[in-house]
């Protein structure tokens, strides 16, 4: 990391306004106007670039303890500032699960050794996400990294009374049950989304149903013990439906879309290559379409990666054989320009909120999310909107390869991350 | 023809007739002395089975060694998703050893897609069953038959004919490629069996589907029988096997409702008793061993064409 300990950013537009100077200090927005100078300052040029609130991921994997073959707490956190993040959720699905405070607070001491951005783990809601029993869950709470957000997520907390008790647990420290939704008994050996085009595939069907069910049922028991429920990875237009529904009768419900869900379809299962395959699976056309204005109208609070690293083995294979996932850190808001922004869905401000704001707000972290305004912490991305990129996998930061974007040309670029004031991005390059 | 056989779909009406033609033709070699053809002398096919499937392996195996082809047989029982060797890893030793041609038979649907377009092997694939996906040959190997017994062994032989395939649709390879290649030769097809074998989705397939076998039957020129797995008995898919016979097997009662020309097939293996009885495999009407033979017959037109050039070969 570079000693230099302010930066001034010239000529720079926030959330894509007017261009303005911005000094960062002692890990703070120190001042914000026109023709800002500042002694011993490095000067940053950021002429055609804006500013973003630092983004927050609440759904990634980082892999660490258990599969660093895959990814690790710093390789994965390279990744997550090379796209302008400067806080993640680390899943909770590692090994040994993050279902202990031990756990939690060693994958927590990790990401503080990495520097590249603010990792924030996520507490397994059951024990070994057996769906069994309550993991300690006021442990993590109460640990050096203090979890508020609780997640089985890769499995469902099917059962309906351990859901119960888990929403009505985590009332006591604040906390967040975020649900991977999919009933377990109507996904029996799903490989993609359940349509015409799996029965031509001879691919078992996943149903949408089997997502919506799960979400119908958990508002209901959300609103019945009075608790805060986050809905991962929604990926239906009835799922979008079930949550505008709750929204509109005041239940506290929030809900994400991934990057990949709000540009690809199903359609690319026909590949039979499984760098496709990712759960819940990609839907149809009419489903992204829904996503989208869920996530304009704010029906969906969020986008969340669900930045998925898997070795190559584990997708150079036939299609049953593959792992569910794909990567997104590094190209999540390029697709939100590319799906949202430059489709007039959004503004850079309706940006800012979706992928950085909100989710900082459903995870209860305090010192991300925050605008852009004398005396918040610098945490802050520079994009450049009007660059555009050809993906290539093997210029990815993750140590895995997985991205289902490789050779598309996606618009926009980060130039630039800082997290509180220290670049870890610049130019374009990790520092 | 393309390079690969992978799916029925990969046919053009034309592709599929100049298949049943030159079946025609080497199915005469059966009745000869020697049934030797040098055809594809020279030429390794390497039959890579994941599952156990004698009858096709076997089928393959006679087919290429008529038309003079090194044969050998890669009897990889497991796959990767059971801890064998890779899929990618077998292919590129398959490769090492210098395949022409890989006929694969894989539990998981798309293998042979994966294996075709890797860039694992330069060689022809042949599609003999990927999981609940297809299998071409078995549909051109119908196909035949049908145009034998209705066509007339002419083009355009099958066109305008009824076809009915009964039973567990949802996970069979056979009624996929049948649909597609039936579909393409002008055929009329109509699936028939119980709401929850039929995929979700099927009425975009472009073929009639019915939940009553009884009122199908009489209409169709050929019905043809799929198995009915012992794992779909455990499965929920319905009530219990007898009620499955009784709604949806093919016994002498229903046999008598056919008209006098309909004939009745079955893929094999039969489950004899469950969805077809034995006096009806065992009839007149039964052409179930005729496929067998002209599997073979199939299975040399296609390794013929892909193999030793046909006239209108472009490789990708």
């Amino acid at each position: 990391m570079t000693s230099v300990s302010s930066y001034l950013i010239k000529s720079v537009r926030i959330l894509g306004g007017e261009p303005t100077d911005l000094l960062l200090k002692d890990g703070v927005v120190a001042e914000i106007g026109t023709g800002l100078s500042a002694d011993g300052a490095e000067v940053v040029d950021a002429d055609g670039l804006i500013a973003l609130p630092g983004l927050v991921d609440l759904h990634t994997h980082l892999r660490e303890p258990g599969r660093e073959d895959a990814e690790t707490v710093e390789t994965g956190t390279r990744a997550a500032a090379m796209g302008g993040f400067t806080a993640v959720h680390a899943m909770a699905n590692t090994t040994p699960v993050a279902d202990t405070a031990g756990v939690v607070e060693q994958v927590w001491r990790l990401g503080r050794e990495a520097g590249y951005c603010d990792v924030y783990p996520v507490g397994a809601v059951t024990v070994g996400l057996k769906g069994e029993q309550l993991a300690e869950l006021g442990a993590m709470a109460d640990s050096a990294a203090r979890v508020r957000v609780f997640s089985d997520d890769g499995h469902c907390v099917s059962d309906p009374l351990l859901m119960r008790r888990a929403l009505e647990y985590v009332k006591a420290f604040d906390g967040v049950v975020a649900q991977h939704a999919q009933d377990p008994r109507l996904t029996e050996g799903a490989q993609m989304n359940e349509s015409e085009l799996s029965g031509r595939l001879g691919l078992a069907g996943w149903p949408a149903v089997a997502e919506e069910a799960i979400i119908a049922r958990d508002c209901l028991l959300t609103a019945h013990v009075g608790s805060r429920l986050h809905v991962c990875h929604v990926s239906t237009a009835g799922s979008v439906e079930i949550v505008r529904d709750a929204k509109r009768k005041g239940w506290n419900v929030t809900a994400e879309a991934c990057p990949h869900h709000l540009l690809l379809t199903d359609e690319l299962a026909a590949t039979y290559d499984p760098i496709y395959k990712v759960n819940p699976p990609l839907r149809s056309a009419g489903d992204v379409e829904a996503l989208r204005a869920g996530l304009a109208d704010g029906t969906i609070d969020i986008v969340a990666t669900d930045h998925a690293p898997h070795p190559h083995e584990d997708k150079d294979c036939e299609w049953a054989a593959a792992a569910f996932g794909m990567l997104g850190l590094e190209t999540a808001l390029s697709i939100v320009q590319h799906t949202m922004v430059d489709t007039g869905l959004l503004d850079w401000a309706g940006v800012a909120d979706r992928l950085s704001y909100a989710p900082a707000r459903i995870g209860r972290v305090a010192d991300h999310g925050q605008p852009i305004e004398v005396g918040a912490p610098a945490n802050i991305a520079l994009y450049d909107p009007a660059a555009t990129r050809t993906i290539e996998a093997s210029a990815s930061a993750s140590l895995s390869r997985n991205t289902p974007y490789a050779g598309m040309d996606l618009p926009g670029r980060i130039e630039a991350t800082f997290l509180r004031g220290r670049p870890t991005v610049l130019d374009g390059k990790l520092v | 023809m393309k390079r690969h056989l992978l799916s029925a779909a990969d046919l053009t009406r034309d592709d599929a007739e100049l298949v049943l033609e030159t079946a025609a033709e080497l199915r005469s070699l059966a009745d000869r002395p020697i049934k030797k053809l040098p055809a594809l002398r020279g030429r390794t096919v390497v039959n890579l089975f994941f599952e156990d499937s004698t009858r096709t392996r076997i089928s393959f195996e006679a087919a290429a060694k008529r038309l003079s082809a090194d044969v050998i047989n890669f009897a990889a029982k497991g796959s990767s998703v059971s801890k064998g060797e890779s899929l990618k890893d077998t292919a590129l030793t398959l490769e090492a050893m210098g395949a022409d041609a890989v006929v694969i038979r894989h539990g998981a649907s798309g293998a042979p897609h994966r294996l075709a377009h890797s860039g694992w092997v330069r060689s022809s694939v042949v599609n003999a069953g990927d999981g609940t996906h297809e299998h071409p040959t078995q549909a051109l190997l119908d196909a035949f038959t049908l145009w034998r017994h209705l066509g007339e062994e002419r083009r355009g032989g099958l066109e305008g004919r009824r076809v009915a395939i009964v039973g567990d649709v949802l996970h069979s390879r056979v009624a996929r490629s049948n649909a597609l290649l039936l579909k393409t030769l002008g055929a009329e097809v109509t699936l028939v069996g119980p709401p929850t074998l039929l995929p979700v989705g099927i009425e975009g397939w472009d073929v009639e589907t019915s939940y009553d076998l009884d009122a199908v039957l009489p209409k169709v020129d050929a019905v043809m029988m799929l198995r009915v797995q012992r794992e779909r008995m455990q499965g929920g898919f319905f009530p219990t096997p007898r009620e499955y016979s009784r709604r949806y097997g093919l016994d002498g009662r229903r046999m008598a409702t056919l008209q006098d020309h309909t004939i009745v097939m079955h893929p094999g293996p039969m489950v004899r008793g469950m969805e077809i009885t034995a006096d009806v495999a065992d009839s007149d009407r039964s052409v179930i061993v005729e496929q067998v033979t002209n599997g073979v017959a199939v299975r040399m037109a296609v390794l013929y064409l892909l193999l030793g050039g046909s006239e209108s070969e472009s490789p990708e």
